[in-house]
């Protein structure tokens, strides 16, 4: 996930010029005793990619936040963590920039990127000063695979979520008794969406489904009218949507203005299919969408604990929550088994971490050359104006409802 | 004989020396990004500078060089440098046609302005189908630091790769300006039916003009692929690159061969004020920094060249 | 991909639609274009401005935005009045290249603003006529696109009027032709140019009012038509009302076939290659008079 549509926010930025010229330049890499550990949190808060970064950075302050409420790490005579804030402005060279100041100002860590652009160029930064990178988000799988000793991805990576819900949506439609047999996809034109729909295009005719039309759009996309239009004219069983938030929105309200009213509408990664603003805000275009992404276990009591912390904040749930959640907690996890906030030490501590206490459907942690080989998306569901998790079995927690009832 | 090339060879080695006494690579990657800005705005400023034909489409070099060094390394397999060296080639050849296009049709002001900026949008939307560009995937450079690869492992090698990239362009925007073609260039920008009536082959004056900025700017363009490493039609023909040279021409000192660099230190610089002021404030920073450029404007309309030389009037006679 | 009929009658009146709203967005830019000869990169940023402001009328005041319109219509013309004649004209002191910086500057303090106060959230407004359809035959049209078809046409006509028949109107159209002849006659330029600018603003406002119902907000919302609407400007003679309205309805029909033929990332390219095709065989525009 890249940006697309850059304003005139300004897209270059830069490192610190003679204003920064008050940062610790070159200071010393040794913490003092009993001082806060420095987290880089680096999120796209402006430009074209400003909601889904805002949501990540906040994410990882409520996150760090409890961390120190329940008593910093322990390991480290309850140090406490502390965030250095920074905005890649939704470009590579600004989440350089950012890497690049916080490097400086003596990080244990980073966390964060969201968008995959942002993130390769991130991680590569950082990776000179073999600083350990979280990516929050970031999809793209040659994040991971550029041998970057310092870059770790808890969450699944774009091979991973395609595949699985190409998989899921096979064994849903059996235990239906196959309901849905033609397909019609609409996606966004850069990387994800581009390359799922190449992924089904290949793997669903093979499934017993056939694939009427494939249909890109741009971000941002000005009217959908024409697409639904063509939808109606094929009528397909099944809707694979693969857009951004806007996008998402204005396809599920034209579909429901033109009736369009397919078996199912299953969406991958869908930009609004698992937001709560959307499932508020229409409901009625909501009701039933599924959507294979990142989710939380939803049974799980930490889970349940952070979503009425959120509420409580009036915040939205959303996947960039709480993502940058989890993964500063697994930091948090590796420092204390570190028992230092060392770099060599933390990446090591990282790479063969086991941590099972969060709230992801995932097991275990386990990092394969930097991926969490555990890390699966999972199916949710538009059900009575919430979103629940309804696949696969292990951790639903409502039965599926498909095909739609008419 | 060559002392006009002076100043600007003194500034170079000046700025050459700054890895060697600062060593903040935030400092550096602050110099490298601004550098490659005014490498942008050096190709915009010859023609929209002195040539008087103002391009909002910039981003159709810039991308092109870009894309030009990814696509020939990752796909070709061909070597780094051959790539770089084709990709400002192509983004000459691409600068002759849109220019033999636009300029035989008469396409002057505003009229050129949107052209080149329909150019950009095609190129944007056509890399963004294009299988060979990655399409909406975009295209990634393997990661592979050395000489050969041209990826620099140290801050300071990337560095003095970009400043000696704008070294070259302006020592050539130097020299054209003390030559014929610079003269003719002016001609062409101050009245171009005097300047036809005066024997000065416009269309050629144009389109050499076109050529040499399309590859100054895709020079920039083939540095960044190589900096960062990852391009998608978005950040390599985004509107934003188009807008960025015009700009660090502009409040620098259009028709000068100091605007770009200064106007891009001072626009990098002001970015990074409003920024410390800013706070963590998302926002914020961006619209001081619109105050601040509204500010410039008001108080040095001729940019930083033009309010320098006035606070010396002596200077003028030297033009 | 076989096309019915009835698919292609459907999609050329969703392009018409949606190509009235290019052209109200579009006649602000010509309006400004024609008489300023300056290109306003705030355009996009001040129809984004114009859509917060319909949103949080619907919203906070509970006016919706067919309503606020009347309100909305002449507050954005007194905002760009005063921006032209606090900011953009003292700054600039009428220079062209000065002009495009203050109004990038605009841009940009405009967008930031609206993300540094409200964040980057997408905002949308829920009304039941939101989902009406007036059905036509096979078709079925979304009801505000067809109010907002005709009520563009009604400002694109009313604005004709004006430019025709008032003192005012006469006075923009001669600062047009001849600035320096007006000028001489008597005419208060800066005034002039500063109604224009209100004028093209005052377009954005209703242009946002009309789209909200069936669109959404961000801070960078506006820039998404941007684009199109320079296109529209050249298509249809810079500086030319009717230009502008047959330039948007043409461009909406184009881009809503292409789209449906090659998909709506390719089909936008239709539109940009129509663009220099006019620009480099008929710069005056496919409507306008040879300059």
């Amino acid at each position: 996930m890249t940006s697309s549509v850059p304003g005139f926010g300004r897209r270059s930025v830069l490192a610190a010029g003679a204003a920064a010229a008050a940062l610790p330049l070159g200071a010393p890499a040794l913490r003092a005793q009993g001082g806060p550990i420095r987290i880089g949190v680096i999120h796209p808060v402006t430009g074209a990619l400003a909601f889904s970064g805002a949501q990540g950075r906040v994410g990882a302050e409520m996150a760090i936040a409890d961390v120190n409420a329940a008593g910093g790490i322990k390991a480290m005579g309850g140090a406490k963590l502390e965030a250095v804030l920074g905005d890649a402005r939704s470009t590579p060279e600004g989440g350089v920039a950012e890497v690049e100041r916080m490097a400086s100002g003596n990080v244990a860590a980073f966390v964060g990127g969201f968008a995959s652009g942002i993130c390769l160029a991130t991680t590569q930064a950082a990776a000179r000063y073999d600083i350990p990178y979280l990516v929050d988000v970031g999809v793209a799988d040659n994040i991971v695979t550029r041998g970057l000793k310092n870059t770790f991805r808890f969450g699944p990576g774009f091979g991973v979520i395609s595949r699985v819900a190409i998989e899921n949506l096979v064994a849903m439609n059996d235990a239906a008794g196959k309901p849905a047999r033609t397909v019609m996809i609409v996606h966004e034109d850069s990387l994800f969406g581009s390359g799922l729909a190449g992924l089904l295009n290949r793997e669903l005719p093979g499934k017993g489904f056939e694939v009427l039309e494939t249909i890109a759009h741009p971000t941002p996309t000005r009217d959908f009218s024409n697409v639904a239009l063509r939808i109606r004219s094929r009528n397909p069983d099944l809707v694979i949507p693969a857009s951004y938030y806007n996008e998402y929105v204005l396809l599920a309200r034209t579909m429901q203005q033109q009736r369009v009213r397919p078996k199912a509408i299953f969406s991958v990664l869908g930009g609004a299919a698992s937001n709560y603003r959307f499932v508020r805000e229409f409901p009625d275009a909501a009701r039933f969408i599924m959507d294979c992404n990142h989710w939380v276990d939803g049974r799980n009591p930490s889970a349940q604990a952070l979503r009425r912390k959120v509420d409580a904040a009036n915040q939205f749930f959303t996947y960039e929550l709480f993502l940058n959640y989890a993964n500063i907690m697994l930091l948090a996890d590796a420092l204390e088994r570190a028992g230092s906030a060392d770099k060599a030490k933390l990446t090591e501590a990282l790479a063969s971490s086991t941590f099972s206490g969060h709230f992801m459907p995932y097991g275990p942690t386990k990092f394969e050359n930097g991926q969490n080989s555990g890390a699966v998306p999972v199916v949710t569901q538009v059900l009575d104006n919430d979103i629940k998790v309804i696949f696969p079995a292990s951790v639903a927690e409502a039965p599926a409802v498909f095909p739609v009832p008419a | 004989m060559r002392d006009h090339l002076a100043p600007v060879l003194i500034v170079l080695a000046l700025l050459a020396g700054v890895p060697l006494v600062v060593d903040s690579n935030v400092v550096l990657n602050f110099l490298k990004v601004a550098l490659m800005l005014a490498l942008a705005g050096t190709g915009w400023n010859l023609l929209g500078g002195y040539g008087g034909q103002f391009s909002f489409g910039h981003a159709v070099f810039f991308g092109t060089g870009a894309y030009a060094v990814a696509v020939l390394q990752v796909r070709f397999g061909i070597n780094a440098w051959a790539a770089f060296g084709a990709g400002i080639v192509l983004g000459a050849v691409l600068g002759l046609a849109i220019g033999w296009l636009t300029f035989r049709a008469g396409l002057r002001g505003s009229y050129f302005a949107l052209v080149t900026l329909a150019f950009a949008e095609v190129a944007r939307i056509i890399a963004s189908v294009w299988p060979l560009t990655g399409a909406g995937a975009g295209i990634l450079i393997p990661l592979r630091e050395g000489f050969l690869t041209l990826q620099f492992g140290s801050r300071a090698e990337g560095y003095w790769f970009v400043l000696a990239l704008l070294g070259i362009a302006m020592l050539i925007v130097r020299a054209i300006e003390v030559r014929r073609f610079g003269a003719q260039l002016v001609a062409v920008r101050e009245n171009e039916d005097a300047a036809r009536a005066l024997g000065v082959d416009v269309l050629r004056v144009k389109l050499l003009a076109i050529a040499l900025s399309g590859g100054i700017t895709a020079s920039a363009g083939a540095f960044y692929a190589q900096t960062f490493l990852y391009l998608d039609a978005g950040l390599a023909y985004g509107p934003w690159i188009s807008v960025e040279a015009l700009l660090t021409a502009i409040v620098g000192g259009i028709g000068t061969v100091w605007g770009p660099l200064l106007g891009a230190l001072v626009l990098q610089a002001l970015s990074e004020l409003g920024k410390h002021l800013g706070g963590d404030a998302p926002g914020l920073g961006l619209v001081l920094f619109g105050a601040v450029l509204i500010l410039v404007v008001r108080f040095a309309p001729n940019g930083i060249v033009g309010l320098a030389r006035s606070l010396r009037p002596r200077r003028l006679a030297r033009g | 991909m076989l096309l019915s009929s009835d698919i292609l009658i459907q999609a050329v009146a969703n392009g018409l639609l949606t190509g009235a709203i290019y052209a109200l967005i579009a006649l602000g830019l010509t309006l400004i274009y024609g008489v300023l000869h300056i290109i306003n990169f705030a355009h996009g940023a001040l129809l984004t401005a114009a859509l917060f402001a319909a949103f949080f009328a619907d919203r906070v005041l509970g006016i919706d935005p067919w309503i606020s319109v009347f309100a909305l219509a002449p507050a954005f013309f007194a905002l760009g009045y005063l921006l032209q004649r606090l900011v953009v004209w003292p700054a600039s002191r009428g220079e062209d290249r000065a002009i495009l910086l203050v109004t990038l500057g605009l841009a940009v303090i405009i967008e930031n603003g609206l993300l540094f106060q409200f964040r980057s959230d997408t905002r949308t407004i829920d009304h039941p006529f939101g989902f009406d359809v007036v059905e036509l035959g096979t078709m079925l049209l979304a009801t505000t696109r067809v109010v907002a078809f005709f009520a563009a046409i009604g400002v694109a006509a009313a604005l004709f009027v004006f430019l025709a028949m008032t003192d005012t109107g006469r006075a923009i159209r001669a600062v047009a032709k001849e600035r320096l002849g007006a000028e001489l006659s008597g005419v208060d330029v800066p005034h002039i140019y500063a109604v224009t600018f209100g004028l093209g603003t005052a377009c954005l406002a209703v242009a946002a009012c009309l789209l909200l119902p069936s669109y959404y907000v961000t801070p960078q919302v506006g820039n998404a038509f941007v684009l199109v609407a320079f296109t529209i400007v050249v298509l249809g003679g810079m500086g030319s009302v009717p230009g502008a309205l047959a330039g948007g309805l043409f461009i909406g029909v184009v881009e809503s076939i292409s789209g449906l033929l090659y998909g709506e990332t390719l089909g936008q390219l239709g539109i940009f290659l129509i663009f220099i095709l006019v620009l480099l065989f008929r710069p005056q525009g496919l409507f306008g008079a040879k300059a």
